[in-house]
């Protein structure tokens, strides 16, 4: 179910609500976002605090192609609950660094960031929330290259109230 | 003071698997309360992992974490009976450190 179809029907009332709840918290959280950046951040610090999806991909340096087969994300394809969404990160390429976990559709879409040192493995199981359906994306820093994974999400009940 | 920090790590083979779940509400700041007030923001914003003093993971955490975040990982090179330890801060410098020891499967 889509929610901006809702806001036109006047047969259901409370969706019509949570779309302009959903829409005045994407809205706070995008000015909030600016307005915090402009504060001055450095590398995963900016990130955290960057308000789109290409900001983000920008900051670290990744593109939002996937490449790849050494590198996979795991999320389910449909979610009823959008506050708790697991996702796992598998990357089989050599000299793992770091491993980001970003949501499209959130208000501020890197969600998660590990360092890998040697003796850990490149893997990662963790569960996040999803403002709407939306890609999925994990971005993994090896041997000095960036590599990024994309999954797909449908979410009926957004996590922003959570 | 926040809920104790739940750590099970098993060594199966060459491999631990870690699951680690920390207790904690992780508001993001975006959200109303039944009376449309933002609750503030209050999350946890960096984990330290360590097998014998040694740092295994380090996480930052962003808002868009669910409550009560939960990592899983592996590693390698550790033994049965070393400890494990796992500390967090969050946003408003509340810390938390709890510990435990890595079983054999």
């Amino acid at each position: 179910m889509c929610a901006w179809s809702a806001v036109h029907s006047e047969s259901v009332p409370p969706s019509r609500r949570e779309a302009l709840q959903w829409l005045g918290a994407v809205l706070l959280g995008c000015s909030l976002g600016t307005r915090v950046q402009a504060q001055a951040a450095t590398g995963d610090e900016a990130a955290f605090l960057a308000g789109t999806l290409s900001q983000v991909l920008q900051i670290l340096g990744a593109t939002p192609a996937a490449d790849g087969t050494h590198l996979t994300l795991s999320v389910p394809g449909f979610v009823e609950n959008g506050a708790i969404v697991p996702v796992e990160v598998t990357s089989h390429l050599p000299g793992p660094q770091s491993i980001y976990i970003i949501a499209e559709s959130n208000p501020f879409p890197l969600v998660a960031q590990v360092s890998i040192p040697d003796g850990t493995e490149p893997y990662l199981a963790t569960r996040i929330k999803v403002a709407q359906s939306c890609n999925l994306y994990a971005v993994v820093n090896a041997g000095g290259r960036t590599y990024t994974a994309v999954a797909a999400t449908k979410v009926s009940i957004g996590g922003c109230g959570a | 003071m926040p809920d104790p920090i739940r750590i099970r790590a098993l060594l199966k083979g060459d491999i631990t698997d870690v699951h680690v779940l920390m207790p904690h509400p992780m508001e993001t700041g975006l959200r109303q309360d039944d009376a449309g007030q933002f609750v503030a923001a209050h999350f946890i914003t960096e984990v330290q992992i360590q097998v014998a003093g040694r740092v295994v993971l380090k996480a930052t955490l962003g808002r868009g974490v669910s409550a009560d975040p939960l990592l899983h990982f592996r590693l390698r090179g550790v033994a049965a009976g070393e400890r494990i330890s796992v500390a967090w801060v969050d946003t408003r410098g509340e810390r938390r450190s709890d510990e435990s020891a890595i079983q054999a499967a």
